[in-house]
């Protein structure tokens, strides 16, 4: 068979299910983005498993044309770490919230991160509990009004990357629902690193937390409000390309400067992938005096804990062979009775 | 001493000592030798939480019993006669379990005034005559084992610790056993630590010369049990954990699957994920998960992915698995549970055995959600009821529970070793046709869904907790649609019922007064228990229920023939439950809730109350 295979299109990796998320919503264009980044992968289709937990985003498999498993709230990383243990061979993707990744399911993110399985994980961000009407959620912020909380919620948000980077996770990176072109790129990323890979999307649900991410979105002023971190690149952002992030080497804390007025360029930080300290400061940006970080935040590859499993598996087989029930029922101490 | 020679057709022993005395490890090389002798046997380990208590604390008193004979031995005996107490705690919380002229043996120099104070006695029953009822050989084994070990210059505590096998020597001249298995085991266990091996072993031997040249008193003579009749074949001992371990393996080569053995360190559950993880050779691969929950849930995606998924806990952990067991109701995928059952609720009694999961396993999830349940009644049942757990699992597309218990999954009995070969293989065929496919697909005999794992082109589909079509799969909120699918999913579990034998009477006739019904670890106890009644002349019969859920489809037609039944289980009623509520009959129960198993005296007692 030498026939060239035709190239898989966008129509390809679409379900013939009627996508049922409430219009506006950040899912769309997400959805779309990542069954338009599926053909450019150049996998085999079979090979692709979307696993997830409950809540909006964990409708997604569903819509994708692939092998998908809609499984319980929180549980997603668990499962998809059973699916990779019995075929390394599959790519396993899970598609999770803020909700279900981080609060009913923390242990499980935390673990699977921590643990270095090849998952790529994408947790949609929105700040807030919709499925179950608009609950506020972990990464709500304070004062965030919502039927759970009439007067406004006092604790205080936990960061998704942050959390990551505490659990050891390799690939972390942060993007926008509605940024395309630049949450293919960092999807594509997380997809190709080897180990797991953690992605934020902000996104936003038009219904119960709308347009909580509007700064860093809107054409008009998203310049001011966010910046594209690029490896080996200096932290400049704004309208004008003059603002600068700089690393304050007394107190070991971030301060944006205006390049050319109270900072040259040469002193404005250089994004270091593999520089976990510079990647928690990046992290905790936000807020009203700091610019929200997107792309990459972290990568430092590792040994991927399935490999070394398998590893330690080949290695007792080349010792002792294949296992035989017949004889191992007859290993040890065994005595005949005439 | 002079041999005289005492003849028993059977004896019950029991060593005890501190958790750190080494009891468990003596218990078992007694075993070994015992069966190598001929003997059939059934051993009780019993011992406590605490991994170290503090020494010479009651609480602290780990404890091995072992019944052994020329007849068939199924439990590990009502009442012991001969105690090996290493310290007074030992002594004074086994005493109430030794028979009235029963032998002590004791290490006097452990009988100090600071482990009596411990043991809370007022005086020294070594000396005090609280003891004249039974017969007493009270050595300074402590002494004896300084001076035995000396040349290896292991330093006082070390050589202390090799009290437990110097006592293993007088026992096996007391009993008449070999000790070259012993030895063989000291050599492999410290291979690495030749010093070690070797003071053991001179210490083994010095018990052994000790008895053979001491006078010790009159009415102490060699115990002489004759060899059991057995079938012919291949032996070997045999404990419910590995049984049950192996058995998952030989499952797994029949089915033709790997297995993914996903689960989180319990007491007493903890042990089949150490065996396991210890056969990479096999196709098995073992995850120890961050919580239960993730254990299950590890184990479902991998059944998705073309494995088979296994996780195992006790009834704690059990509690957490069941909302990802009825995912995998809902997704139709096989996965077995298995759970080794202990004292609850709560932590409850985590080293000592219970069968009070019966219902949770039968009914414990939420929605509708049948799943078969399987229960071993033996240490050796277990590699069986695996076996057949894993065929269910895999024939019908569903999680199965597997119930063993604390008692089953450390006792260990002689095992006639099958071969593999004798099994009938059940290989899984995996979906692979694009044509016509949907995940909704069924096997029109059994209603099990078909299997269509990923990596397979052309079926690429999606499956989940919602309810789904009936005919296409995906996902489907009609009324009609939901009731047809709640009722396939119930009737491919109640299928099972004639995918499995017919209920078979253990013992006695298949109708009469009484039969009694019982499920588990209970087996022993109960056998016993109507086999001396039957010698007696009563009319009852022993009925043993492997397949709890769905149940034998004679079972009602059977015990309809009895005029009662009885149900003795270690919970407050169970089984019994389920048995009226099924069918209707006024079935009586006998319970016992101690972390002890049943004595045959008990069920002795509770058949004739039955047939007063």
């Amino acid at each position: 068979m030498n026939q060239a295979v035709e190239k898989l299109t966008i129509k390809d990796y679409s379900s013939d299910q009627e996508v049922r998320w409430c219009p506006g919503c950040g899912d769309y264009a997400i959805l779309k983005t990542i069954q338009k980044l599926m053909p450019e992968l150049d996998q085999p289709k079979e090979n692709q498993v979307f696993v997830s937990g409950i809540g909006c985003s964990s409708r997604f498999p569903y819509y994708m044309n692939t092998y998908g498993f809609h499984t319980i709230h929180g549980r997603a990383p668990s499962i998809a770490t059973g699916v990779k243990l019995a075929n390394p061979e599959l790519d396993v993707w899970v598609i999770t919230g803020d909700g279900d990744a981080l609060s009913i399911g923390g242990n499980h993110t935390m673990h699977a991160l921590r643990r270095n399985v090849d998952l790529t994980m994408l947790l949609f961000n929105n700040e807030i509990y919709g499925l179950t009407k608009g609950q506020y959620s972990p990464t709500s912020k304070v004062g965030t009004r919502s039927p759970s909380t009439p007067e406004g919620s006092v604790d205080e948000p936990l960061s998704p990357c942050g959390i990551a980077l505490g659990s050891g996770a390799p690939f972390i990176a942060r993007s926008i629902d509605t940024e395309m072109k630049h949450l293919s790129a960092v999807i594509t990323r997380a997809y190709e690193h080897k180990g797991a890979s953690f992605v934020e999307i902000l996104q936003n649900c038009p219904i119960y937390n709308d347009g909580i991410f509007e700064s860093v979105k809107d054409k008009k002023i998203a310049a001011d409000f966010r910046v594209e971190v690029e490896h080996g690149k200096p932290l400049v952002f704004g309208k004008e390309s003059n603002k600068g992030i700089r690393l304050n080497r007394e107190n070991l804390t971030l301060e944006v400067v205006t390049i050319g007025e109270d900072c040259p360029l040469e002193e404005v930080l250089v994004h270091d992938e593999s520089n976990k300290a510079q990647a928690h400061l990046l992290a905790a940006m936000g807020g009203k005096d700091f610019p929200v970080a997107v792309g990459v935040l972290y990568y430092q590859p590792k040994a991927a804990y399935i490999d070394a499993l398998f590893d330690q598996r080949i290695k007792v087989k080349e010792a002792r062979g294949n296992g035989d029930i017949n004889s191992l029922l007859r290993s040890g101490h065994t005595w005949e009775v005439a | 001493m002079s041999v005289e020679t005492e003849q028993h057709q059977s004896i019950v022993v029991r060593f005890a000592g501190d958790s750190g005395d080494g009891m468990q490890l003596t218990g078992t090389n007694f075993t070994l030798a015992t069966a190598l002798h001929g003997n059939d046997l059934s051993t009780f380990p019993d011992f406590p939480a605490e991994i170290r208590a503090p020494a010479g604390a009651t609480f602290g008193v780990s404890a091995f019993q072992i019944y052994f004979g020329s007849e068939d031995v199924t439990t590990a005996g009502d009442a012991v006669e001969v105690l090996v107490a290493m310290n007074p705690a030992a002594l004074i919380t086994n005493l109430k379990n030794l028979v009235q002229g029963g032998l002590i043996i004791v290490d006097s120099g452990a009988f100090n005034a600071k482990n009596l104070a411990k043991a809370k006695y007022n005086s020294n029953p070594l000396e005090d005559g609280s003891l004249d009822g039974y017969k007493l050989l009270s050595i300074d084994i402590s002494s004896q084992v300084i001076a035995a070990v000396e040349e290896f210059e292991l330093g006082h505590k070390m050589a202390l610790r090799c009290k437990n096998m110097w006592t293993l020597g007088l026992m096996f001249w007391l009993f008449d056993r070999e000790k070259q298995s012993t030895i063989d085991m000291l050599q492999s266990k410290f291979a690495s630590r030749p010093e070690i091996a070797g003071a053991n072993i001179a210490a083994l031997n010095a018990g052994y010369a000790f008895a053979e040249t001491a006078e010790l008193p009159s009415g102490i003579e060699v115990y002489k049990i004759p060899k059991a009749e057995q079938k012919p074949g291949t032996y070997r001992n045999m404990n419910g954990t590995t049984a049950l371990a192996w058995g998952l393996l030989a499952g797994g080569q029949l089915a033709g699957l790997p297995i993914l053995f996903a689960s989180y360190p319990i007491t007493p559950a903890s042990n089949l994920l150490h065996t396991l993880a210890a056969r990479k050779e096999f196709d098995v691969l073992t995850f120890q998960a961050e919580d239960e929950i993730a254990a299950v849930c590890a184990a479902v995606g991998a059944s998705f992915a073309g494995s088979l998924g296994v996780t195992s806990s006790a009834g704690p952990g059990i509690a957490l698995k069941m909302e990802a067991i009825s995912l995998a109701v809902s997704a139709e995928l096989p996965l077995v549970v298995v759970n080794t059952q202990r004292g609850g609720p709560s932590t409850g009694l985590p080293t000592k055995t219970e069968q009070s999961d019966l219902l949770q396993a039968v009914y414990g999830r939420h929605g509708d959600t049948p799943v078969p349940v399987i229960a071993s009644s033996h240490p050796g049942d277990c590699f069986d009821t695996a076996i057949e757990a894993v065929r269910l699992a895999t024939k019908y597309m569903t999680p199965v529970m597997l119930l063993s218990d604390g008692y089953i999954a450390n006792a260990s009995e002689p095992w006639l070793i099958p071969d593999i070969n004798d099994y009938q293989p059940f290989p899984v065929k995996f979906h692979d046709q694009p044509e016509g496919f949907s995940p909704s697909l069924r096997d029109a005999e059994t209603l099990a869904r078909i299997w269509a794992k990923p990596g397979t082109a052309g079926l690429e589909h999606r499956v989940g907790g919602i309810e789904k079509s009936y005919e296409t799969g995906d996902i489907s909120y009609d009324p009609d649609n939901h009731q047809k699918m709640t009722d396939t999913r119930k009737a491919k579990i109640d299928n099972i019922a004639d995918d499995i034998p017919l209920q078979e009477v253990a013992m006695g006739n298949n109708s009469g007064k009484l039969a009694v019904v019982g499920w588990g670890s209970t087996y022993g106890a109960i056998h016993q228990g109507v086999k001396r009644c039957l010698k007696e002349g009563l009319d009852v019969a022993h009925i043993h229920i492997r397949h709890l859920w769905p149940l034998p489809a004679n079972l009602k037609e059977l015990l309809s023939g009895y005029d009662k039944v009885l149900v003795p289980e270690m919970n407050t009623g169970q089984l019994v439950k389920v048995l009226r509520s099924e069918y209707l009959i006024d079935a009586h129960g006998c319970n016992k809730v101690s972390g002890q198993p049943f004595k045959i005296n008990e069920i002795v007692h509770a058949i004739k109350a039955e047939l007063e």
